[in-house]
């Protein structure tokens, strides 16, 4: 079967600054890939290039299917209302529905009618995701999506985004700061640092997981993030 | 209104919020009513002469003689036709350029240079140039006032059109929008602030550009009354003419602002 997303040799430079230092990513259809590594180290740069947004790139970056995004942040049009945010581009009759429907998944049937600026961070950040989700694509790129959200919010939207995952089997591309986050999501987890993939994981662990099963795992991760849990604790 | 030409060619960055509501309104009145009132006390005493200027009671009372015989009515409607004409002359030429230029590049390098050297021009020093072309009619009256409202249209859309957010177009391209679409929901709503300042601005050098337009010739309307006053020494009646004037920018003004509230109703916080 074809890959999903197809990476090699992938190259990023701004000005004199490289960003990406030869990427090479195979992810199949259906995968699900977490992506972890410091702030500034290439991760949000990687996904715009791979949602088509940055051409001028050394390498090749393939992605045969649709694509779908959550940015970082929200970018929800002011002007519009949330659920026509959420409905504008899918070109579907019954686009209120859908809408509705997707916002009843993260929780904001209520915001329907709202004008994104008066919606708080974290609701903001959850239309955006629904935005996303409701696409259905071959490839979902997520940048952060669960970053202002509270413990409990995220848990629901954990389990939103896994039970979308199972239903329609897009590949997922991750992006996160939270190792248990991915540890509990992802069939593999990618550890970005200097413009390189410097660790793989695969994590086999059944599902649906439970994050006391996650722990013996997240002590490697986080070595290979340069965090010595021994010593933290 | 802002009546300095400077204005025209300004390229103000945001829209000022409303700073009257900031004051209690009638703590603000008492300074202006007392100096209506000094003018009274000025003029009842002899102190100012009314070949100089008209009291403001002899300026209210002309005021009621003029909306009575029809004289200021008249004068008006002439003089408001005027500005709609021109307006309508002038906002489509500064919409249907400032559009062609906002989007698409090789409009934007093709009109965008020569109307941003033209912009250096004071429009009111065209007068010359529009008698010659057009004559003393209605013409040159109307292309003055068109030549004021297209200018800050044009440049006010064009500005607000490439101010778009790079982050909403790239998300709208990903999320499926078609060119089209990515106009409708994205780049055109974003500029409407701005090209809402554009018009409040247009508004003003519409009724500049008709005022200078007046006083050089005019057998109708504000601007002859105003002339035909001075003539006869009757300076109430140049004085109701400037309050006509004054109101009438007001009210566009208020009109402008009430659009805008209403339009930038998403602007919520
Ligand atoms: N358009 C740009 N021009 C110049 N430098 C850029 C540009 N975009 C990103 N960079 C730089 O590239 C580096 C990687 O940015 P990127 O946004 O991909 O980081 P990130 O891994 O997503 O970080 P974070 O976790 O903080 O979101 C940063 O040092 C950033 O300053
Ligand atoms: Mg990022």
């Amino acid at each position: 079967m074809a890959s999903a997303v197809s990476v090699r040799g992938l190259r990023k430079a701004f000005g004199p600054r490289t960003v990406l230092d030869g990427i090479d990513l195979e992810v199949q259809p259906g995968e699900f890939v977490a992506l972890l590594g410091r702030s500034g180290c290439g991760k949000s740069t990687l996904l715009r290039i791979l949602a088509g947004l940055d051409r001028e790139v050394e390498g090749q970056a393939e992605v045969p299917g649709t694509v779908s995004i959550a940015f970082q942040q929200p970018r929800l049009l002011p002007w519009r209302k949330v659920w026509r945010n959420i409905s504008l581009g899918l070109h579907k009759p019954d686009g209120r529905a859908v809408a509705l429907k997707a916002l009843e998944e993260v929780r904001l049937t209520d915001h329907a009618d709202a004008w994104p600026l008066t919606l708080s961070g974290g609701e903001a950040q959850r239309v955006s995701l629904a935005r996303a989700l409701v696409r259905e694509p071959d490839v979902l790129l997520l940048d952060e999506p669960f970053g202002a959200l509270d413990a409990l919010t995220r848990l629901a939207m954990h389990h939103l985004v896994e039970d979308l995952w199972t239903r329609h089997k897009p590949a997922v591309l991750l992006v996160t700061h939270d190792v248990d986050e991915a540890l509990l999501l992802a069939d593999r987890i990618l550890v970005l640092d200097e413009g390189r993939i410097v660790a793989t994981h695969h994590v086999d662990l059944p599902r649906p997981r439970r994050r006391a099963s996650v722990v013996e795992q997240r002590t490697r991760v986080l070595a290979d993030l340069g965090v010595d849990v021994e010593e933290a604790a | 209104m802002t009546l300095s030409i400077a204005g025209v060619a300004a390229r103000p960055k945001t829209a000022t919020p409303s700073q009257a509501r900031k004051f209690k309104l009638p703590l603000r009145w008492i300074s202006p009513v007392a100096l209506v009132l000094l003018w009274q006390l000025a003029s009842s005493t002899g102190v100012l002469s009314p070949d100089k200027l008209a009291s403001p009671l002899t300026v209210a009372q002309s005021a009621g003689e003029l909306i009575a015989d029809g004289q200021l009515g008249e004068a008006f409607a002439v003089s408001i036709g005027r500005v709609f004409f021109g307006f309508l002359i002038g906002g489509f030429a500064g919409v249907v350029l400032g559009l062609a230029s906002g989007l698409s590049r090789w409009g934007e390098t093709l009109l965008d240079p020569p109307v941003q050297m033209l912009r250096t021009l004071p429009h009111l020093g065209l007068i010359p140039l529009f008698i010659l072309w057009f004559g003393i009619g209605e013409e040159p009256k109307l292309a003055l006032v068109a030549a004021g409202v297209a200018f800050p249209l044009y440049l006010n859309l064009h500005a607000g059109i490439r101010q778009t957010d790079p982050g909403l177009v790239e998300a709208a391209r990903v999320l499926g929008y078609s060119r089209i679409e990515r106009v409708v929901h994205v780049v055109l709503p974003s500029a409407v602030p701005q090209t809402l300042v554009g018009l409040r601005i247009a508004f003003g050098t519409a009724w500049l550009s008709l005022i200078v337009a007046e006083q050089v010739n005019a057998d109708a309307g504000l601007g002859f009354l105003i002339n035909n006053a001075r003539e006869f020494l009757r300076t109430d009646v140049v004085v109701v003419g400037l309050v006509v004037y004054a109101l009438l920018g007001l009210t566009t003004d208020a009109l402008v602002r009430l659009l805008e509230r209403r339009i930038l109703r998403w602007r919520a916080r």
